[in-house]
């Protein structure tokens, strides 16, 4: 975009810049804190003011145990529910991408609506299901939520990325006489891979984040918000902050990762 | 779209197998399709809400059961036509049903223990018996906790646009290469919990925090106090740090559509606008501006609608004269278990989001968003 070369225009120029940049210090400054305070050693069970500098708590980043065992228990529902949410949402996605049938409209209608209900009414609406049906809220219950919410993130992230994508290539592999199956396999799904697993990454983080929802669903099992949300009145443990630092640190390599993979496959393909 | 492969019957792709004695079944089956999925959604929610119980629920079942086989079945006997224009219910079969039972299903159970009446105090399961108080008493009782969720939201939606729109722009605009990275920045944070994000803000806000010590050095308590931000030289337990913390939870909600939406505009044309003279500013009234509003539209509902419904970052940031109606349902259903006043306040909430986005959609509508 040309910019203006007066001296007013350098100055409202710098300004928007300086604004975004302050945005984005925003953005991080509860991350820092984070950060920060996994390496303060607290007097008593709150880790809020800030004592001193120390290790210990990236030496023994277990030693909360309740936390550990939700921390874990959040992990194994977001493996679960993220695996099925994908292969349901991808199914929807493709459905939707590549053909054109009756009732698209309220299909894909259907499909944003969850996106637009407040997480209160999606959890309490659930637990009134499962009371109603005297189902016993617990593991399965918190996934069945899980993969609810999932399930429309997937199908139109995965959409935004088939949008863009050519089945006449499809077309052309059956033409030279792959079967259906092969043709998916060999041609769709590669091609389609890194909207799937971008829709992945972003239904598990929802899941391990998930808190409104779970409550509601949860019975007596605790994921990671849970427990720390329960045991806030009487500890905040350094654990807890050196466990999201984590969490975040496993995220953001995740998504570089992507993006350089990204960046080699388009490298790749010009070269060809 | 040329990609979109044709499916309607009586395209001239029709090289189906025995076009000349099809029965109704090979002629039409979308409707087939279309028919079992509907039919297998509509029997699920009747056996979800518990309207079919006993053998009839297992008979619904039954027949959702054969809904499914017979769309196998016609799609195994049908030509490649058939198969072709069935492949797309057949994709959405599962994950529909799914939305359909643990989405629409759980929404009518909902306005059913909306209507309903505990028998005492202590009891748990509700009578239904078309019971409207429940109603009455979310309106008469909870009614500064609609007004404060519906404002709170509101202001913080109108703060998100004012942070987010200028940063997507200098990302979108001046970020060159530099875009995509700057874009993962913005995300980032957002890999970390929600909920301890919201505690590292009552951190930094609380009296020795962070953010207050700073106020306090730079001398601008008093200024807040005055303009109603600060409370004395307190800033944690306000209504300004709950809708400060709204503000930054659902940033992202709004910074993603907006940089998405100014992502698409063409340079060009605001060079051209340029080039015949025009202000960087009226090009930015004229062109930019607007090409973007599908971008502030998605991003006002992202943001509004969970903004409204929440109740952490009131319960982490504030006071008892700030909770919000999700205090109030969350307290209701899971501390007090009066399900069926929950469930009416929860039905009000989704009722006057819908109006709203309804109202919203008709001023500013795109069809950007589905």
């Amino acid at each position: 975009m040309s910019e203006p070369s007066s001296r007013r225009g350098t100055v409202a120029r710098w300004g928007l810049n300086g604004f975004a940049a302050v945005a984005l210090f925003y953005l991080f400054m509860p991350i820092l804190w984070i950060v920060i305070y996994s390496f303060n050693k607290p007097v008593g069970k709150f880790n809020f003011i800030w004592q001193e500098f120390t290790l210990d708590n990236w030496g023994d980043p277990f030693k909360d145990e309740a936390l550990t065992d939700a921390l874990w228990e959040s992990l194994k529902i977001a493996g679960i529910s993220t695996l099925i949410a994908t292969v349901l949402g991808t199914m929807i996605a493709i459905a939707l991408a590549r053909y054109k049938f009756a009732g698209v409209g309220l299909l894909a209608f259907m499909l944003v609506l969850p996106l637009t209900t407040p997480e209160i009414v999606i959890g309490s609406s659930l637990a009134t299901l499962f009371l109603g049906q005297d189902v016993d809220r617990g593991f399965r219950t918190v996934i069945i939520a899980h993969v609810m919410f999932q399930v429309s993130f997937v199908a139109l992230t995965v959409r935004a990325r088939a949008r863009g994508f050519d089945f006449g290539l499809e077309q052309a592999a059956q033409d030279l006489g792959a079967s259906p199956m092969r043709t998916f396999w060999k041609i769709t799904f590669p091609l389609l891979l890194p909207g799937i697993l971008a829709a992945a990454l972003l239904a598990f983080a929802l899941s391990i984040d998930d808190f409104i929802i779970t409550l509601f669903n949860a019975g007596s099992v605790s994921t990671f918000p849970l427990y720390i949300n329960a045991s806030f009145k009487v500890s905040f443990s350094p654990q807890v902050n050196v466990l999201a630092t984590t969490i975040l640190i496993f995220s953001v390599a995740l998504l570089g990762a992507g993006m350089l993979w990204g960046v080699y496959r388009d490298k790749r393909t010009k070269a060809i | 779209m040329t990609a979109t492969i044709e499916t309607e019957p009586g395209t001239p792709r029709a090289r189906s197998s025995g076009t000349g004695r099809t029965s109704w079944w090979q002629r039409h089956p979308q409707r087939i399709g279309l028919g079992s999925l509907i039919l297998s959604g509509v029997l699920l929610i009747a056996v979800g809400t518990g309207l079919l119980d006993g053998p009839l629920a297992i008979a619904a079942l039954f027949v959702v059961l054969v809904a499914i086989v017979a769309l196998i079945m016609v799609a195994v006997m049908g030509g490649l036509e058939t198969r072709r224009a069935l492949a797309p219910y057949g994709l959405l079969n599962p994950g529909m049903l799914w939305l359909a039972l643990f989405y629409l299903a759980p929404l009518f159970t909902l306005l059913r223990n909306s209507l309903s009446t505990l028998p005492s105090r202590f009891a748990i399961d509700a009578k239904f018996d078309w019971n409207f108080g429940n109603y009455a008493d979310a309106f008469t009782d909870f009614q500064d906790q609609f007004i404060r969720a519906f404002l709170y939201a509101g202001i913080a939606t109108v703060l998100t646009i004012a942070i987010g729109y200028p940063l997507a722009y200098v990302i979108a605009f001046r970020g060159g290469k530099y875009r995509n990275f700057l874009i993962g920045l913005v995300i980032i944070p957002f890999f970390t919990s929600y909920l301890i994000r919201t505690i590292a803000w009552q951190s930094m806000l609380a009296d020795q925090g962070a953010v207050t010590s700073f106020l306090r050095t730079i001398h601008v308590t008093g200024f807040l106090d005055t303009i109603g931000i600060m409370d004395g030289d307190k800033l944690l337990n306000t209504p300004a740090a709950v809708i400060g913390g709204l503000t930054y939870n659902f940033l992202p909600f709004m910074i993603l559509p907006i940089y998405v939406s100014l992502e698409k505009i063409d340079v060009h044309l605001v060079e051209a606008a340029k080039d015949l003279y025009s202000t960087s500013v009226s090009a930015f009234r004229k062109i930019v501006f607007p090409l973007s509003l599908p971008g502030v539209f998605a991003g006002t509902l992202l943001t509004f609608i969970p903004a409204s419904g929440d109740f952490v970052n009131q319960l982490y940031l504030g006071n008892p004269n700030t909770t919000m109606i999700g205090n109030s349902i969350q307290d209701q259903f899971l501390v007090q278990n009066n399900v069926p006043l929950a469930s009416a306040m929860s039905f009000v909430l989704m009722a006057i989001i819908t109006v709203f986005v309804l109202i919203y959609s008709r001023f500013f509508g795109t069809d950007d968003l589905v």
